[in-house]
C-alpha cells in the first residue's frame, strides 16, 4: 500500500506501524460521571467496518508523525489522509 | 546438426551448439533451445514422471504453464527441483536430471501405483490413512511423501546472491506480445517512463510462435525491431526474464527477474535473480491467453501436448514433434497447426470434433470425430479415433497437437478482488470484477485474440492509460495483421473417459471429478480441495476450466452457474531466495553493537542477543570452566568493591518543552510535576487498560528537559505510544520527544567504590559526594577534562551505584578508561546475566515481572498510581478484577532445604491441598543462584503474597519433576532498608 502522507507525500506502507480504530483519539474525560464506563467502552469496544474505516498509522521510519488514514477495508483503497494531531484538535482535544 | 527431429528455421542460433546432459546421457542444442526444446531435437519426449501414480510424462506445453516436465537442474549447491524444462534456457554444461522416479525415468518402480489407481482415488489419503491416528506422522505420511512427490534438494547453502530492488513507472506492461509491445511504442512515443516486462527470454509473445500473424512482414522480425526501437528510448525500460508474480495494492506489483540462470553460474558481482517491487501509476496486462487441452482416455502420453505448443516449437525451435501427428481440436486454432507443420513436410490429419469442420486439400480432416483412446506405454505410438460414423479407426502417430480453445491468462486481474466471468463467444473465462485499481487489460489476455486485436487493444489501453495520467499520446503506425474470427464449439471430453487427465501435474482425472461430486464436494472450491485439482505448482494454468467443465457436466450445470476459483500471487512458483533477498546468515538482520563491544570482545566476552544488541552476557577469566564462576565473581566483586556494566542498550528518551513534566504526568502512574530539577524519579508507565506496560527513570535536568529510559526491549513501543499520547491525545502540550538510545553511551558503576572511582575521572569542579551529588540525584557534568557527560545516581544492584553517559563515540574510551583507573579498586566488568542476579537479590522488577498481565497491584506498587491526577491507565486500572483481595503479590522466595532450587515458570502451591489449576497460588517469574545468600532465590506472584511473609508454600513444576518447599520471604533479598543505595 501507499499512504499519502500530508507533509511528506506518498510512501510505501512498509514504513508506518499500524495502532487501531482513530477513535482512540476520544479519550473519554477522567472526571466525567460514568468514567468507569466510558474507559471501557473506548478501551474495549471497536466497530469493525466493512468499508470505509478511520485509523491510526505511525510514520516510525520516517517523521514520527501519527497519522489518521480514511480506508476502505474491502478494497484497501485510502480516500484521506491526515496529520493524527490536527484530527485531535478539530475533535476537541486542545486546551 | 542438434538433434534429429530439427527442422529448418527457428530463433535459435546454430552456429553456437551447448553440450548438455539429461540423466547422465549427453545431447547438444543450440543457443535459443529450452532444455524441452533441446531435448525434443534429439528425440527425448519422456521427462519425467508423474506426481500420484508415476505415469510416464513428457512436455504437455512450450512454457511457463507446463504441468509435466518438471526437472532437477544443476547439481550440488546449485541443485534446483522441480524446474520447467519448457522455460529452462539451455546453457553449456547443463545438467538436468529427471525427478521423481527409482531406479530410472523409463523403469520406475513406483509405476505399480499406476495399477493400484482404482483405490488411489479423489480422498484416498483422507478415507485410508485416518486409522490408527498415531500411524499418521510416523508411518502413513512419511511413505507417501517418498512415494508421491516433486524433486529433492540440495543440501548445501546456496551459492548465490539474491536481491531486492524498486522501481518506478508511469506505465507498467506485462507481456511482450503484440499486445505489449503496440502498448509500450504507444506509450515510449509519448515520453511517458515505460516498463515493458516478459517472462520469457525472446520478447514477442505469440508473434515468436507462430507464422502468419502480420501480413507484410514476419512477426517475429517486427517484433525485434520494435523492441530495439523501445531500447533506444531512454524513458522505456524492457526487461526480458522478468516475469510479473503478483498485483498488489495501490499499482504496487512483484517480479522476479532472472538475471542469471541461463549461464552457469552468476557473473561476478551479479546476483542469481532479482525480486523487483515496481511502483506504477498505470498498468496494463497482456498476458496473452493459454491453450487448453480436451480430456480424453489416456491423454497424457509423451508425444501428447497442446497444438500452439507443437506450432511453437516447429516455428520458433525448428523442433519435430512427430513424424507423423494428428491435431484434435474443437476450433479453427487447431488448423493453423496442422498447416505450419505441413509447411515443414510433417504428415498431419486433424481430427475436428465439430461436423462443420473447416475443409482443406492440405491435409485429411475428420470432422465430428474425436480422439477416444491412445497407445504407447513410453510415448505415444497410435490413437484411435471414433468417427462421426460412430466406427473407430486407429491411426499410427507419434505426435498428438491437442487445441480446446484458448484461455485469458486473467491471473492477476484477480489478485485483488477481480472475478473472472464468462464470455458465450470464446467459451472461455475473460477479466471481470473489480480489476486492481489502475490495472487495464489488452490483447488475448482480455479476449482480444487475433493479432489485429492484439495490437490495436494494446495500442488503445496506451492511450487510455497515459490519458489518465494527463499525457497526450500519438499513435504510431502498427502493421497490418490476421484478424480471423474465433470460432469455437466447447468440447471438454470425450464422454465416458475415465482414465482421462484433468490437472496432469497433481494426477486428477475425470473420474476423480465425478466422484467429487458424487460425494457431495459441490462447490467449486471444494471441489478444488478434495480432488487437489488445480492446487500443484502451476495453480492449473491448463486444467482449471476442464475440471469446471466436468463438473458442470456432471452436475447438469452451465459453466458460469458452476463459478470458478480465482488465482492468487505468485503467478508461477518463486525461489524462497529471492524473496529472501540479501537477508540470510549473518545479513538476516541488522546487530546493534553496544559502545564497549569491540572492548568487550577483546576481554573474551559471551555475547548473547537481546532483541537486536549483541550483549555481554559475562566476562570469563582464566580457570574459569563454567558459566556460573564468572557470574559469581562478578555479582561478588561488584558488591564487595565495585563493577562496571555497559547499559547502553535501555531506551532514552528526551523529553522537551514547556509542558514536559505535565506530560510525564499523563504518561506515568506517579506524579512527576514536582520532581526538582536535579533529582531523578522512578516512573512506572501504564497501558490504558491497567497493566503496567514498562518502567524506568525519568531524570529532570532542567525545568522543561527530562531524560527518560525504558527497558531495553521496549525501548521501541514505549516511544511510539509517547508519540501517540502526546499527538493524539494531547495535541496542544508544548512537548517534543526524540529517540536518543544510540546518542548516549551509559555505563552503570555500581559497588561500595563506585563513588571512588568515578571521582578519578569526574572533573573535580563537580562535587559527587553524597551530600553534593545525593541518591537519585542527576546532572550534567564533564569527565576527562572537559567531556560533557551525564550523571545520575541510580541502582539497579542495590548498591550504592551511578550511571554515567557520554555522547556515543567516547563510549570505547570511557569504558578503557574506568577500567584503568579501576585497577586499584580491583574494578570488574559485569555482563548481563550478574546484572540480572543483583537485580533478582535487589527485588527489582525486569520484563519478567512486567510481562503483559501484571499490573501496578501486582508488583506491589498500587499506591504509586496516583488519585491526584489523571494518568494513561489510571481509570482502568481501578477495576475490581484486578483489584481482588488475594490478587497476585510480588513476592521473594527461598528454598527451605538451601540445595534445592529454584525454578523460573514453576508454579507454587499451598501446602497439602491438590496440585491442579484450581489451587494455584502463583508462579516464579525470575530465578537464579545468589552467590550473596549462598542458595537459589526467586520472584514471583503469590495471590496474597504480600500477607504471607514467612509461610512454606510448595514449589511444583510437574513438566520438569520440580516439587519442594519454598520460604515466602520480602523480594528484597540484599539490603532491605536501602542503606547501601544511600551510602
Amino acid at each position: 500500500m501507499i499512504i499519502n502522507h500530508p507533509i511528506l507525500g506518498p510512501r510505501d506502507a512498509a514504513e508506518f506501524v499500524y495502532k487501531g480504530d482513530a477513535s482512540l483519539i476520544n479519550r473519554p474525560d477522567p472526571q466525567s460521571d460514568n468514567a468507569a464506563e466510558r474507559f471501557y467502552e473506548y478501551g474495549y469496544l471497536r466497530d469493525n467496518p466493512a468499508g470505509l474505516h478511520r485509523e491510526l498509522w505511525f510514520h516510525e521510519q520516517g517523521d514520527r508523525s501519527w497519522l489518521v488514514v480514511t480506508r476502505d477495508t474491502t478494497t484497501h483503497e485510502i480516500t484521506k489522509v491526515e496529520l493524527a494531531r490536527d484530527v485531535a484538535r478539530a475533535e476537541g482535544r486542545s486546551r | 546438426m542438434t538433434g534429429k527431429n530439427r527442422l529448418n528455421g527457428g530463433l535459435i542460433d546454430r552456429s553456437t551448439s551447448f553440450g548438455f546432459t539429461f540423466d547422465g546421457v549427453r545431447y547438444s542444442g543450440c543457443a535459443g533451445d529450452t532444455l524441452a526444446s533441446a531435448l525434443l531435437a534429439n528425440g527425448v519426449r519422456l521427462m519425467g514422471r508423474s506426481f500420484k501414480y508415476h505415469r510416464p510424462r513428457g512436455p504437455m506445453t512450450s512454457g511457463s504453464e507446463e504441468p509435466n516436465a518438471i526437472v532437477e537442474l544443476r547439481s550440488g549447491a546449485r541443485k534446483e527441483p522441480n524446474t520447467r524444462a519448457t522455460t529452462a534456457e539451455l546453457f553449456d554444461g547443463l545438467v538436468a536430471n529427471s525427478q521423481n522416479r527409482w531406479p530410472s525415468l523409463k523403469w520406475d518402480a513406483m509405476a505399480i501405483n499406476d495399477l493400484f489407481s482404482p483405490f488411489l482415488t479423489a480422498g484416498f489419503y483422507y478415507k485410508t490413512f485416518m486409522w490408527p491416528k498415531a500411524f499418521w506422522e510416523k508411518l502413513y505420511e512419511p511413505i507417501i511423501r517418498r512415494a508421491a512427490g516433486l524433486g529433492s534438494l540440495g543440501h548445501d547453502p546456496d551459492p548465490d546472491s539474491y536481491d531486492k530492488g524498486f522501481l518506478h513507472c508511469d506505465l507498467l506492461i506485462i507481456g511482450a506480445g503484440p499486445a505489449g509491445l503496440a502498448a509500450a511504442l504507444t506509450a515510449g512515443e509519448s515520453g511517458a517512463r515505460v516498463i515493458l516486462a516478459d517472462e520469457d527470454f525472446v520478447l514477442g509473445g505469440r508473434l515468436i510462435a507462430d507464422t502468419g500473424m502480420l501480413a507484410d512482414e514476419d512477426g517475429a522480425a517486427w517484433a525485434a525491431e520494435t523492441v530495439a526501437r523501445l531500447n533506444s528510448m531512454p524513458n522505456v525500460r524492457v526487461m526480458s526474464r522478468s516475469t510479473v508474480i503478483g498485483a498488489f495494492d495501490h499499482g504496487i506489483y512483484g517480479m522476479v527477474e532472472r538475471v542469471s540462470d541461463h549461464l552457469p553460474e552468476p557473473a561476478p558481482g551479479k546476483p542469481r535473480q532479482i525480486l523487483w517491487r515496481v511502483y506504477s501509476k498505470r498498468a496494463i496486462l497482456a498476458g496473452g491467453a493459454t491453450e487448453r487441452p480436451i480430456v480424453f482416455e489416456n491423454n497424457d502420453r509423451p508425444g501428447i501436448m497442446l497444438a500452439s505448443a507443437m506450432r511453437a516449437y516447429a516455428n520458433r525451435w525448428a523442433v519435430s514433434t512427430g513424424s507423423a501427428v494428428a491435431v484434435f481440436t474443437n476450433n479453427d486454432d487447431g488448423h493453423r497447426t496442422a498447416a505450419d507443420l505441413v509447411s515443414k513436410g510433417v504428415k498431419t490429419t486433424v481430427i475436428d470434433t465439430r461436423p462443420d469442420a473447416p475443409d482443406t486439400a492440405d491435409y485429411e480432416t475428420l470432422a465430428g470425430a474425436s480422439v477416444t483412446n491412445t497407445q504407447g506405454r513410453l510415448g505415444l505410438t497410435a490413437i484411435e479415433v471414433t468417427l462421426s460414423s460412430g466406427t473407430t479407426r486407429s491411426l499410427t502417430i507419434d505426435g498428438l497437437g491437442v487445441s480446446g480453445g484458448w484461455n485469458p491468462n486473467v491471473h492477476l486481474t484477480c489478485h485483488q478482488r477481480g472475478r473472472p466471468q464468462w464470455d458465450e463467444k470464446l467459451a472461455a473465462f475473460i477479466p471481470g470484477g473489480t480489476l486492481p485499481s489502475g490495472l487495464s487489460v489488452a490483447g488475448a489476455a482480455s479476449g482480444a485474440f487475433s493479432t489485429h486485436a492484439a495490437l490495436q487493444t494494446g495500442q488503445a489501453a496506451a492511450v487510455q492509460a497515459l490519458g489518465d495520467l494527463g499525457v497526450k499520446s500519438s499513435t504510431p503506425d502498427l502493421p497490418t495483421a490476421e484478424d480471423a474470427p474465433i470460432r469455437v464449439t466447447p468440447f471438454w471430453h470425450v464422454a465416458g473417459a475415465k482414465r482421462a487427465w484433468v490437472d496432469q501435474q497433481n494426477d486428477v482425472t475425470a473420474k476423480d471429478i465425478k466422484l467429487a461430486h458424487q460425494e457431495n464436494f459441490r462447490s467449486v472450491e471444494h471441489l478444488k480441495r478434495y480432488t487437489t485439482l488445480g492446487m500443484a505448482t502451476d495453480q492449473g494454468k491448463t486444467s482449471n476450466i476442464a475440471g469446471l467443465a466436468i463438473m458442470a457436466d456432471v452436475a447438469g450445470k452451465q459453466i458460469p452457474e458452476v463459478g470458478t476459483t480465482i488465482f492468487r500471487p505468485p503467478y508461477t512458483p518463486v525461489a524462497m531466495g529471492v524473496l529472501a533477498g540479501r537477508s540470510r546468515d549473518k545479513t538476516f538482520r541488522p546487530v546493534r553493537k553496544t559502545p564497549s563491544h569491540y572492548w568487550a570482545e577483546e576481554q573474551g566476552a559471551v555475547f548473547v542477543e537481546v532483541g537486536m544488541w549483541m550483549r555481554a552476557q559475562w566476562f570469563p577469566q582464566p580457570g574459569e570452566t563454567h558459566w556460573r564462576q564468572s557470574v559469581d565473581r562478578e555479582v561478588l566483586q561488584t558488591r564487595k568493591s565495585v563493577g562496571v556494566c555497559d547499559c547502553t542498550t535501555l531506551g532514552k528518551i528526551d523529553v522537551q518543552g514547556t509542558d514536559a513534566a505535565e506530560f510525564l504526568n499523563k504518561v506515568y502512574a506517579n506524579g512527576f510535576a514536582k520532581l526538582p530539577v536535579g533529582k531523578t524519579r522512578y516512573g512506572l508507565m501504564l497501558r490504558e487498560d491497567g497493566i503496567a506496560m514498562d518502567d524506568g527513570t525519568a531524570a529532570r535536568l532542567a525545568d522543561d528537559h527530562f531524560v527518560v529510559t525504558t527497558t531495553t526491549a521496549n525501548a521501541v513501543p514505549v516511544y511510539r505510544h509517547m508519540e501517540f499520547v502526546r499527538q493524539c491525545l494531547f495535541p496542544d502540550m508544548d512537548v517534543q520527544l526524540i529517540s536518543t538510545t544510540e546518542a548516549w553511551a551509559q555505563y552503570a558503576v555500581a559497588g561500595p567504590n563506585s563513588r571512588k572511582l568515578l571521582q578519578k575521572i569526574v572533573d573535580p569542579e563537580f562535587d559527587i559526594s553524597n551530600d553534593g551529588f545525593p541518591f537519585m540525584a542527576c546532572g550534567e557534568i564533564t569527565v576527562c577534562g572537559g567531556l560533557r557527560a551525564r550523571l545520575f545516581r541510580i541502582s539497579f544492584s542495590g548498591e550504592l551505584a551511578f550511571e554515567i553517559a557520554v555522547p556515543t563515540r567516547y563510549g570505547d574510551a570511557l569504558m578503557r578508561r574506568l577500567m584503568e583507573e579501576g585497577k586499584e579498586f580491583d574494578v570488574v566488568p559485569y555482563g548481563l546475566e550478574a546484572l540480572g542476579v543483583m537485580r533478582i537479590e535487589k527485588g527489582h522488577a525486569a520484563g519478567n515481572e512486567l510481562n503483559g498481565t501484571t499490573t501496578a497491584n501486582n508488583l506491589g506498587m498500587g499506591r504509586m498510581v496516583s488519585k491526584a491526577k489523571d494518568s494513561i491507565g489510571s481509570k482502568l486500572s481501578e477495576r475490581p478484577g484486578l483489584n481482588e483481595a488475594d490478587a497476585l503479590k510480588l513476592v521473594g522466595l527461598k528454598p527451605v532445604n538451601s540445595d534445592d532450587k529454584v525454578v523460573a515458570g514453576a508454579h507454587l502451591m499451598t501446602k497439602g491441598t491438590p496440585v491442579d489449576a484450581a489451587h494455584d497460588q502463583g508462579y516464579i517469574t525470575s530465578a537464579c543462584f545468589s552467590p550473596n545468600l549462598g542458595c537459589h532465590i526467586g520472584l514471583g506472584y503469590l495471590k496474597s503474597g504480600d500477607t504471607r511473609i514467612g509461610e512454606i508454600v510448595r514449589l511444583v513444576s510437574p513438566l520438569t519433576g520440580v516439587d519442594h518447599e519454598v520460604e515466602v520471604v520480602s523480594a528484597h533479598f540484599v539490603d532491605p532498608e536501602g542503606e547501601r543505595l544511600r551510602a
